[in-house]
């Protein structure tokens, strides 16, 4: 496996008005994941924000992020190819169950294709009927999944979640991370997650980093 | 160069905003300087002098007109306040004031103009309550000789004032309530033994008023120099300072300019000494109102203080729908005499009359309502998003910026503004009135679309652009439809904001520029009341009409998407 593959976080350092945040230098490979823990407040999603191109103005960052060898440090959000999962599932409330998968794919993507992209992700979640729904009648397990599949249809390079399964029931809990683990091992992704919780990172079954 | 230090395409906007809104309020009153001291060049004055003044202080009304400006602001603010502060003290959480909440936007977009014709017409000695208790009660029956409406106290301006502040004052309350933990600081207060006008007032209302002092301070300034509600309602001879600049300006004889701009000046001064009279005043009552806390009484009088505040709230809300149903009546009213309470008989006549020339202005107000409703839009969106951006905001301090030009009396610096125009030989017309327009209707759709716009949940914008986005496809396809809702409510505030402009149509257009707003109020001396009652109902169907299509158009919209519905 090459050296460059995967997601490497080179001496990254965040800080806001002279106050270190996250000082952090990581490699996370190709379907492996890599859990941060910390006590709230500690830095976590800031770190996030940074990853994806979102952080505040009012921060000061150092570092680079380097996914697959090359730096996407400086590309906007939407160049980056990394996607994320929140706690909650952030489907776009005036967009159907379908539309919000098809706005995950790529606009290269065209005509009937589209529509069978959307349709295969839908049934590979067990949600064949659903492409007209409302996202909001759907149960909290049905919204995780259409979450994840929005976020795989964009073809992402590397997954982030910030603490994505706190909101679920306990027994949908075990269920949605699994789903969610397999997928990303298929696809071969670097995951970095965010969380809480002992049993996620245990799960995740790889490189813990305690904050 | 790389994506993340890319062109700041839209980082102009909020500055532009500021200009847009500020710029002419600026030069408003700059022009009004010269003139005051005796300068202008248009009427061959080129000596600085303080003649202006003199001939101000000539005029035999300057001392009441002057005393009217303070007494009728003072007390229109500080009645409105109490009933707002009673209401909201007595009847928070309760059916009775949920209802009376719906009842508000409604009721706030109701154009001044119309609001005080429709008062007139309920109060007038011949209008409709003389005419319910007559003649079998008072036996009238013809109007008795009573000057109740233009009274020289200028009470029934005070109250057509009340009765349009009391729902702008109670609808910026009720944006403040969730974040003053209103129900349960109430509750608290309540289980220490408190009553609940008593509770409230000692817990809430110092939170409440600490965000609501700005728009009390609008509605002062707005009050004591307010023209078209004066003209409608106030006193004649003299009348206000500000009805009295303004009949200045509108003088054949151009050096009468030179008067007015020395009237604008007092107006400012007036104005701002009511502000800093009205801040000692709230040092004053906190220092009261903290011995009084201490002291710890659990509240007086609590029932009567809350069955006069339901009282206070339904009386200004009735006169305003009452007065509104009168102006529907008489538009339609064949004969109708003394003391009837309803019409002989109904007819199309008036409309009839009036229908080619009501279309005319009705197309004018709307096509200035929608280009300044339009700009205003364009501005306040890409200004939020640029602070969203960029981190450049127009933020906590600016708020200040935003109520300025609403701080600053109208006629202060309107005059000015149409001096400096004339001076530069800029044509008077429909631009510069729009541009003036934009001036009120900005901070209004700033207002209201900047909270929503800032507590839409950003993480949406992280996922989206996480998903290939770029900013503007984040803006177009997903923060704007999820905001449609907002937007459309601070359109239709534009809208009815523009469409309520008096004296910037009046005086920025020369006399030019017709709008509904400006017809109805030239009524006001013919006393014509089937054409009052035609113009006042289509100045408020041109305000309440975007206010009824921003409720129905979501909810059509958004009809099979529940997570927008209840918003």
């Amino acid at each position: 496996m090459n050296e460059l593959e995967g997601l490497c976080l080179k001496s990254v350092c965040i800080a806001k008005d002279n106050t270190t945040l996250i000082d952090i230098d990581v490699h996370i490979k190709p379907g492996e994941i890599t859990s941060i823990m910390g006590p709230s407040g500690s830095g976590k999603s800031t770190l996030l924000s940074f990853i994806i191109g979102t952080l505040a103005p009012d921060f000061d960052s150092r570092g680079s992020i380097v996914l697959d060898g090359v730096d996407v440090t400086n590309l906007a959000a939407e160049r980056r190819r990394i996607g994320i999962l929140f706690q909650d599932d952030l489907l776009f409330p005036h967009l159907s169950v379908g539309d919000n998968l098809a706005f995950g794919l790529s606009a290269a993507v065209r005509g009937p294709e589209r529509t069978a992209r959307v349709q295969d992700a839908l049934s590979e979640i067990g949600l064949t009927d659903f492409a007209t729904r409302d996202p909001d009648t759907l149960s909290g397990g049905q919204k995780a999944r259409v979450a994840l599949m929005r976020m795989l249809l964009s073809e992402p390079k590397a997954l982030l979640l910030d603490e994505p399964f706190s909101r679920l029931d306990t027994d949908l809990r075990a269920q949605i991370r699994s789903l969610v683990f397999e997928h990303a091992k298929a696809r071969g992704l670097p995951v970095l997650m965010v969380t809480h919780d002992d049993q996620d990172a245990n799960a995740a079954g790889g490189q813990v980093i305690r904050l | 160069m790389s994506d993340r230090t890319m062109s700041k395409r839209l980082a102009w906007l909020p500055l532009l905003t500021l200009l847009a809104m500020l710029g002419p309020v600026l030069a408003g009153v700059l022009g009004t300087l010269a003139p005051a001291f005796g300068y202008l060049p248009a009427v061959g004055q080129t000596d600085w002098t303080l003649d202006p003044f003199r001939k101000l202080s000539d005029w035999p009304g300057v001392f009441s007109a002057s005393r009217l400006s303070l007494t009728t602001g003072l007390a229109a603010t500080a009645v409105s306040l109490g009933i707002v502060v009673l209401i909201t003290a007595g009847w928070t959480g309760t059916r009775a004031f949920a209802r009376i909440e719906r009842l508000l936007s409604p009721l706030l977009s109701v154009p001044h103009a119309a609001a005080a014709f429709g008062i007139a017409f309920l109060i007038a000695p011949s209008g409709w309550i003389a005419r319910a208790f007559s003649p079998w009660f008072t036996g009238w029956d013809r109007p008795p000789d009573l000057l109740i409406v233009q009274d020289t106290w200028g009470l029934t301006l005070t109250a057509g004032l009340i009765a349009k502040e009391v729902p702008f004052l109670m609808l910026m309350t009720l944006a403040t309530l969730g974040q003053a933990q209103n129900s349960q600081s109430r509750m608290v207060a309540q289980s220490l033994g408190y009553g609940r006008v008593s509770g409230w007032i000692k817990t809430v209302f110092p939170r409440v008023y600490a965000q609501i002092r700005l728009p009390v301070y609008v509605v002062l300034a707005y009050s004591m120099s307010v023209v078209d509600v004066a003209v409608i309602l106030g006193p004649n001879t003299p009348p206000t300072l500000s009805v009295q600049i303004v009949r200045w300006m509108s003088d054949p004889d151009l050096m009468m300019r030179l008067q007015a701009a020395a009237a604008a000046l007092l107006q400012l001064a007036l104005v701002v000494a009511a502000l800093v009279l009205w801040r000692t005043l709230e040092i004053l009552v906190s220092g009261i109102g903290l011995f009084l806390i201490r002291r710890g009484n659990r509240g007086v009088l609590e029932t009567i203080l809350r069955i006069s505040g339901m009282v206070a709230a339904l009386v200004t809300s009735l006169s305003i729908i009452l007065g509104l149903a009168s102006l529907l009546i008489w538009s339609f009213a064949g004969l109708w005499s003394f003391p009837d309470a309803i019409p002989d008989s109904l007819t199309m006549r008036s409309w009839m009359r009036h229908g080619d020339s009501i279309i005319g202005s009705f197309g004018q107000t709307m096509a200035i309502a929608s280009i300044a409703t339009l700009i205003a839009l364009v501005l306040t969106i890409g200004s939020l998003e640029a602070e969203h951006r960029y981190g450049i905001s127009l933020n906590a301090r600016s708020t200040f910026l935003l109520y300025l030009p609403l701080m600053i009396p109208q006629t202060a610096f309107l005059p000015g503004l149409q001096t400096l125009m004339l001076g530069v030989g800029a044509k008077v017309g429909i631009v510069p009135v729009i541009a003036a327009h934009v001036v009120f209707v900005l901070p209004y759709v700033f207002l209201s679309l900047g909270a929503p716009f800032r507590a839409w949940d950003t993480r949406y914008a992280s996922i989206a652009g996480a998903l290939g986005s770029s900013a503007d496809r984040v803006l177009w396809r997903v923060r704007l439809p999820m905001l449609l809702r907002p937007v459309l409510i601070a359109t239709a505030i534009g809208f009815a904001v523009s469409v309520g402009q008096y004296l910037p149509t009046l005086l920025i257009g020369g006399g030019r520029v017709q709008t509904l707003t400006t017809e109805a109020v030239a009524l006001a001396s013919g006393g014509d009341r089937r054409a009052i009652g035609v113009y006042g109902l289509g100045q408020t169907l041109a305000a309440l009409l975007p206010f009824a299509i921003a409720t129905l158009l979501p909810a059509m919209i958004w009809q099979n998407r529940r997570g927008l519905r209840h918003e």
